[in-house]
């Protein structure tokens, strides 16, 4: 441990001293300064929302108008489309994600899997907006010639699969999202179930299971809490993406009925509207949205951090 | 641990029964199902690439890279942009090199085990803060108060950004750094603070930039912070930092919401040199460090 080493020797001149202590509480400002930022942003922004919670309480959450003109400010049709389109995100990038990472840990040869660990890293580096831009038109054009359009044909008489379809919309929303996610559950869960010891491993082997036996009984289980971890960091980063979305959702004020309406995320909803706002009631209500969004990611962070660091740290790989 | 004498007596059951065919089409239909699933993560990629190479690739050149925008529909370029990114991001890094290294230099050098995991912690999650809160949060601080949009604003929030990544990374690249070294510094006589900034940070410089580099190239793809701080703007602004500024991102959104086909080319032709600059600084950072890991 390089924490335990004493500041100075005994050979060090006593000159030395003050410079090492100046030195010393100088890094230790600055690193409490990431925590101070931290616990100052959500002041900040439950001070500034503050005002609409006084004038709306819980209605504040429950309420579906929002309209400046009456100054009535409701936040579910936005908390609405947050979940909505993080949920749908989650149940198209959790298996997917899931199973890449189970082929580039247990399964790929290294010539396989290194470029391809190499290009999902890559896709978490494209900005937002760029993903933006290709899904305005690229992407939705092209779900809803063809998903959007098979779903309302067979499905249609379900009413969450009901036309009409717009392109943009909800589900444009989830699939854009789920590729921006999925390389957060891949590399997590990948790292979590590298982590597994071999010994594991090799007691089914030598009972003579095949190897998706082996990673189904032996693998899986022990990696569970890891890889829960690591979609719940997926979808905590969901839920607060915001310029694709923004870009692809349709931005509507109310709640869809199908999957394929127009819809607004809590972080859409303040990027499309805050510079507009009129300061007082109306921009205290988007920074009170902005609050109610701060408050589910931390949360979901913090618990996905707890899991994940607890999977990875039982083996022993990081501190 | 437990799970393996858990799982032990349901596979002698499975040993007991059939070792047959349906068990290994069951795992060679798995096995192939996962491939699948991989390749299919790495198609958006693909995607994402050849339709922003194919129309941002024709919609680049002089005047997008040398022209201010100019009204709607309007021929014109995104010189604001490229300049506004580029003074923002490097007064960004300015602002979060010192910060976010010296607190990995704190929590992975001085700090006590209960410090070090709550400044790790904070670090973390703040990660997760989505980036359009910082916006705010920097909103609230440094443009409201002056009742002007300002490209300091916007610096401040991409640092709030980088500070975490950067600090990160530092840490854990100095937890790499054998102690060895800071005890052959320190027995020589030389106090702790050149030893940590000569011998250890020496050392570890060259994670360190991977980290930077990182931060970087994510700062200059960020939009949502940008846009209740810096604004966006027409204008071409060099040096002003008291007022609104242009930049990449901002520019892309702006223009790919535009009705006008030419707007639509000019958010392809910004989204086409953003996606080069931020790629090729991950592909150099990342290959750099692949290489060392292959090497060992």
């Amino acid at each position: 441990m390089t924490a335990t080493t004493p500041p100075t020797l005994q050979g060090a001149s006593r000159s030395a001293e003050l410079p090492d202590r100046v030195f010393r509480t100088g890094t230790r400002v600055l690193a409490w300064l990431v925590v101070g930022l931290l616990v100052l942003i959500g002041l900040q922004l439950a001070i500034n929302g503050a005002q609409a919670f006084e004038t709306f309480g819980l209605g504040f959450i429950t309420g579906t108008t929002w309209d400046p003109v009456r100054s009535i400010y409701g936040a579910l049709p936005y908390v609405f489309g947050t979940i909505a389109s993080s949920l749908i995100a989650l149940l198209i990038a959790a298996p997917i994600g899931i199973l890449t990472a189970i082929y580039l840990a247990e399964l790929a040869p290294r010539r396989a899997a290194v470029p391809l660990t190499f290009m999902i890293e890559l896709l978490a580096a494209i900005p937002s907006v760029v993903f933006g831009l290709w899904g305005i038109f690229v992407l939705s054009p092209f779900l809803r010639s063809t998903v959007e359009q098979w779903f309302v044909d067979t499905l249609g008489w379900i009413p969450i699969f009901a036309g009409p379809t717009f392109g943009v919309g909800l589900f444009a929303a989830g699939v854009i999202l789920a590729i921006m996610i999925v390389p957060t559950i891949v590399s997590i869960s990948r790292e979590v179930i590298a982590s597994i010891p071999n010994s594991h491993r090799e007691a089914m082997y030598a009972l003579g299971a095949t190897r998706w036996e082996v990673i189904r009984r032996a693998v899986l289980p022990a990696a569970k809490a890891g890889i829960i971890g690591a979609i719940i960091l997926g979808f905590g980063r969901a839920l607060g993406e915001t310029m694709a979305v923004t870009m692809v959702i349709g931005n509507a004020q109310a709640i869809p009925t199908s999957i394929f309406g127009q819809s607004q995320t809590i972080a859409s909803k303040i990027a499309t509207t805050f510079n507009e706002a009129s300061v007082g009631l109306q921009t205290s209500s988007l920074i009170a949205l902005g609050l109610v969004l701060l408050v589910i990611t931390l949360g979901l962070n913090a618990v996905a951090r707890v899991l994940v660091v607890r999977a990875a740290g039982r083996s022993g790989s990081t501190g | 641990m437990g799970t393996a004498v858990i799982v032990a007596p349901e596979s002698v059951r499975l040993m007991r029964a059939h070792v047959g065919r349906r068990r290994r089409l069951l795992d060679a239909g798995m096995r192939r199902l996962a491939l699948f699933a991989a390749i299919l993560c790495v198609i958006p990629l693909a995607a994402v690439l050849i339709f922003v190479t194919l129309n941002g690739a024709s919609a680049l050149n002089l005047d997008l890279l040398t022209k201010a925008p100019r009204a709607l529909g309007r021929n014109g370029g995104a010189a604001s942009a490229i300049l506004g990114t580029l003074q923002m991001v490097p007064l960004a890094s300015l602002l979060a090199i010192p910060v976010g290294v010296a607190g990995g230099v704190y929590v992975g050098e001085f700090a006590d085990r209960r410090s070090a995991q709550i400044i790790r912690f904070a670090a973390d999650v703040m990660v997760g803060v989505p980036s359009i809160l910082i916006g705010i949060f920097v909103f609230t601080f440094l443009v409201l108060p002056f009742k002007q949009f300002n490209a300091f604003a916007g610096s401040v929030a991409l640092a709030i950004i980088m500070i975490p990544v950067i600090l990160r990374t530092t840490e854990e690249i100095l937890a790499l750094v054998p102690g060895t070294l800071r005890e052959a510094s320190l027995a020589l006589g030389i106090p702790m603070w050149r030893t940590v900034l000569s011998v250890v940070i020496r050392t570890g410089l060259g994670g360190i930039l991977t980290g930077v580099m990182l931060a970087f190239a994510r700062a200059m793809g960020e939009t949502a912070p940008l846009l209740f701080t810096a604004l966006g703007s027409r204008l071409v602004n060099v040096g002003d930092f008291g007022k609104p500024m242009d930049s990449l991102p901002v520019f892309i959104y702006v223009n790919a919401r535009q009705p006008y086909e030419l707007q639509n080319q000019q958010a392809w032709g910004a989204a086409f040199l953003l996606l080069l600059i931020v790629l090729v600084i991950n592909v150099a950072v990342r290959a750099r460090t692949w290489g060392r890991a292959i090497g060992n």
